[in-house]
């Protein structure tokens, strides 16, 4: 029995370590630079990746939005660029540019044909230490950030009810500040905070190079170290050190009215352990307790809550477990119209109880297992997400070897782990929960 | 300096070579057409089929029926009810999306070689023997009932909602295809049946497959899934009459941004002049920082964080539309800075060195399209329900950069309407009213 069941886990697992050895390589330039290439030679397209080791939790107190304001700010002039130049110069060669920023990065990738790489690191090199504001680009470019945070959260119930129970979850870091930034703080942003975030993060030995594509592993480390391995490594970065959360001992609770929702539901959120560097296992654990709960369709909430129930129109559990810090194991139901969301709440507690009770269907767990498994397979055809697998992951404190291990270690989790991560993290005193309501009713 | 000169040799400095994008055109012999990308490095097929149609087949008083249908294709079918259905979906590792527009379904599926038969007669299930059971469809109907009531409460749902209602006339173009709150709660199952048979026929399927499987498969498995369809559905809609008029359309709705949608007429795709409206739009609003909408209301002015222009030609109209969102107190500035745009690029058109960037950035971008099975599958059948031969890939960039300034220009004079540009906007915009009449 042992045996078989030996010779099955080795099968399983063969095409996730093929793909992983074929596709990935990985190298640090002598300032500290580190560099990762994933080869797909099917297309003559490159994407071009410099993720920073700075997000929106590095910020300073006060100056919420800071990160993703500099984000705006380096398509502006550099030293050798003018203001606009970068993009116009990606759009010439057929390319397309943008970025992006989260709590625990900021990232800025070009898709280009794959002979335009020298120019793209070059300009990218570029913009790593030589930007050139003016007091014009902060005023405007502030304006347009002010409207991006109307567009993404201001005109959006969700988002803002989002916002408040992030803000309740954390009691002592960073995590419970919106990544775009509070809209006064925001207001406020200047000269000197762009630029001092930008000196204190942004260089070689913060930064980690993804280009993934139709290029060698040895094109990729002669571009890197012309352009990239002259720029001196900067002595004076800082480990992230960041306020840590206090045990949370207290169930909290988030009541948002908005006369814009029209769909009311109950959103929890648990405080949760993430993947840490060779400590991957709990995190597993969760991220298949949340496809058990709530995956799809075949999922324990839904099962009993849309269809035996029938008190939910919509259930979802969700966990990534990619993060630098703690994150959250978050849940969510939508009643039917007519049920109260304290009845939803309270389903949604005594089913979750059950799942514990119950145990793990072992049929259910071999449907999630196949799912991991052919993933892999479906996420070769998609060479840039894989590329974001790794920049968002080693900006998150992981390596290499942990992201390549990541899917035998979901193949390993085993009914009991899933049950005992469940108990662990499902504490109403870890908890948020939160209510989207319509508007307060007025008494005549 | 330096990068003046990277500049210019990147700008002159013929595309490299393209992937290699060899289209075989397949026939079953049960006599279907399906175009075939092979790629076997990765175990696996994407597969896609479009039947043309759509929405706009749905039966006049039955909105929202194809849409409801089309999401219950995967609530149950044969054997399998719903949940034995996505049970056994998981089982197999394969994905079925099913997906209703105005002018097609759209069935994106994708499964692993290992378990290609398995997985071929679960897509067969669903399109050809859904089941339509009482329960899955009273929780689907609550699901699209509640979108459409989100949609009431969503200030761009409202905007798209109102221009189309002015755009397309008594067209279905012009009502949301989800249908209203009263149409999708009167829906019985014997519609969702009618809409089904209307949709589903041979005669209005285009294929494209790209990955592990060669032609003598592909075939075999096309008529596995679509064979015993029958030969036609419902006749196809009829064309609509774009009948916006100009003016501005202030729709009340109480949030801090005011999201606009705004257009007039616009280009067929098989239009002569397609290409050098095409190349007009990338140089006016087309997504990128370098556009003149971009650079005028978002870099120099700071209006808003994303100003939009495109073409949109429909199977059955052909529409210019953009979009923009700004603070209510400065949407009536946004506003005011598009109708210059507009203004100038019908009276002056575009520049020779603003044509050239253009060309080269769609030139050089289109060959960066072709990477992934997903994606391949997907052009293919693109390609084919816009009618384009199957060596269109390798002409595609000619046709760009044939077109010339003076024939650019002398369609901006016809295609830029300014009298005729419609702003719907969502919000309590300040200094702006309602001017336009429908």
């Amino acid at each position: 029995m042992l045996r078989r069941a030996l010779i099955a886990a080795t099968v399983l697992c063969a095409p996730v370590v093929a793909w992983a050895d074929e596709m990935v390589t990985h190298f640090t330039l002598d300032n500290g630079m580190e560099v990762v290439v994933v080869e797909d030679h099917r297309a003559p397209v490159v994407q071009h990746m410099v993720w920073y080791r700075a997000g929106s939790a590095d910020e300073p107190a006060g100056t919420s939005g800071v990160a993703h304001f500099l984000e705006h700010l380096l398509f502006k002039a550099t030293d050798t660029l003018e203001s606009g130049e970068f993009s116009r110069v990606v759009s010439a060669n057929g390319g397309q540019d943008n970025a992006f920023t989260s709590y625990d990065y900021t990232a800025y990738f070009q898709r280009v044909a794959a002979d335009r790489l020298d120019l793209m690191m070059q300009m990218e090199a570029d913009r790593m230490r030589n930007i050139r504001l003016t007091e014009d680009d902060i005023l405007t470019e502030r304006q347009v950030i002010l409207e991006e945070r109307n567009q993404r959260t201001e005109n959006n119930p969700r988002a803002l009810f989002g916002e408040q129970l992030n803000a309740s979850q954390y009691l002592n870091h960073r995590y419970g500040v919106p990544i775009i930034g509070w809209k006064h703080e925001m207001e406020r942003l200047d000269m000197d905070d762009v630029l001092a975030f930008y000196e204190a993060h942004y260089a070689p030995n913060n930064a980690i190079l993804v280009v993934s594509g139709d290029v060698t592993p040895e094109e990729v480390r002669t571009l890197a170290e012309q352009h990239y391995g002259v720029i001196p490594a900067n002595p004076d970065i800082q480990p992230r050190a960041r306020s840590e959360e206090p045990p949370q001992n207290a169930e909290r609770r988030v009541i948002f009215h908005d006369p814009r929702v029209s769909t009311e539901y109950v959103s929890r959120s648990y405080i949760a352990p993430e993947r840490n560097p060779g400590d991957q296992e709990k995190a597993a654990a969760l991220r298949i307790l949340a496809e058990l709960l709530g995956g799809g369709t075949t999922s324990y909430l839904t099962e009993k809550l849309q269809f035996e129930e029938q008190i939910a129109i919509y259930t979802g559990a969700f966990y990534s477990g990619t993060s630098l810090d703690e994150t959250t194991f978050d849940v969510v139901i939508v009643p039917q119209p007519g049920i109260a969301l304290e009845d939803a709440e309270a389903a949604l507690d005594r089913v979750l109880a059950q799942f514990i009770e119950d145990g793990v269907d072992t049929e259910a767990m071999d449907r999630i297992k196949m799912q991991v498994r052919a993933s892999e397979i479906y996420a070769r055809d998609n060479v840039d997400g894989i590329a974001n697998r790794y920049g968002r992951a080693m900006t998150s404190g992981l390596t290499v070897e942990d992201v390549q291990v990541w899917p035998d270690l979901l193949q390993a989790v085993t009914e009991e782990d899933v049950i005992e991560a469940a108990r662990a993290v499902l504490r109403p005193e870890g908890s948020v929960t939160g209510y989207l309501m319509k508007a307060a009713e007025v008494s005549q | 300096m330096k990068h003046v000169v990277a500049f210019l040799v990147a700008a002159f400095v013929a595309f490299p070579a393209w992937a290699e994008v060899d289209i075989q055109e397949v026939t079953s012999p049960g006599g279907l057409k399906a175009w075939l990308v092979e790629e076997p490095s990765i175990p696996f097929v994407a597969l896609e089929i479009q039947f043309q149609g759509g929405a706009s087949l749905d039966v006049p008083g039955k909105r929202g029926s194809t849409i409801l249908m089309t999401s219950l294709l995967e609530e149950g079918a044969g054997e399998l009810d719903a949940r034995a259905f996505a049970r056994r979906g998981e089982e197999l590792a394969a994905s079925f999306g099913f997906d209703a527009s105005d002018d097609n379904i759209s069935v994106t599926a994708r499964f692993l070689t290992e378990t290609q038969d398995e997985a071929i007669e679960l897509l067969r299930a669903a399109l050809q023997e859904p089941r339509f059971d009482d329960d899955a469809i009273e929780r689907v109907r609550r699901q699209l009932l509640t979108n459409i009531r989100s949609d009431e409460t969503d200030p761009r749902a409202l905007a798209r909602r109102a221009f189309d209602a002015a755009a397309y006339g008594d067209h279905p173009y012009a009502t949301s295809p989800d249908g209203t709150e009263d149409s999708v709660s009167a829906l019985t199952r014997d519609d969702l049946v009618t809409a089904h048979h209307n949709a589903f026929a041979r005669d209005r399927v285009v294929i494209g497959a790209a990955g592990n499987i060669d032609a003598e498969t592909l075939g075999r498995v096309i008529d596995a899934v679509l064979g015993d369809l029958p030969e036609s559905g419902a006749p196809m809609p009829t064309q609509a009459e774009v009948s916006i008029t100009g003016g501005i359309e202030v729709v009340p709705f109480d949030t801090p941004q005011s999201v606009a949608i705004f257009g007039h007429a616009g280009v067929e795709r098989d239009h002569p002049d397609f290409f050098a409206a095409y190349l007009l739009n990338q140089v006016l609003g087309a997504g990128g920082f370098e556009s003149r909408l971009t650079q005028e209301v978002r870099v120099k002015r700071g209006l808003t964080y994303g100003v939009y222009s495109y073409l949109s030609p429909k199977d059955y109209a052909a529409t210019y539309q953009g979009s923009v969102s700004s603070a209510n107190d400065r949407i009536a500035e946004a506003v005011d800075v598009i109708r210059d745009e507009w203004s100038k690029i019908a009276e002056n058109g575009v520049t020779e060195e603003e044509l050239n960037a253009a060309k080269l950035y769609l030139t050089g971008a289109y060959p960066l399209r072709f990477d992934g099975n997903s994606n391949i599958a997907g052009i293919l059948v693109g390609m084919q329900a816009q009618g384009l031969p199957i060596d269109y890939i390798a002409t595609r960039n000619d046709k760009v950069n044939a077109v010339t300034l003076e024939e650019a220009n002398a369609v901006a004079k016809w295609l830029y309407q300014p009298d005729n540009l419609r702003f719907v906007v969502v919000g309590t915009p300040e200094g702006l009213e309602t001017t336009a009449s429908n």
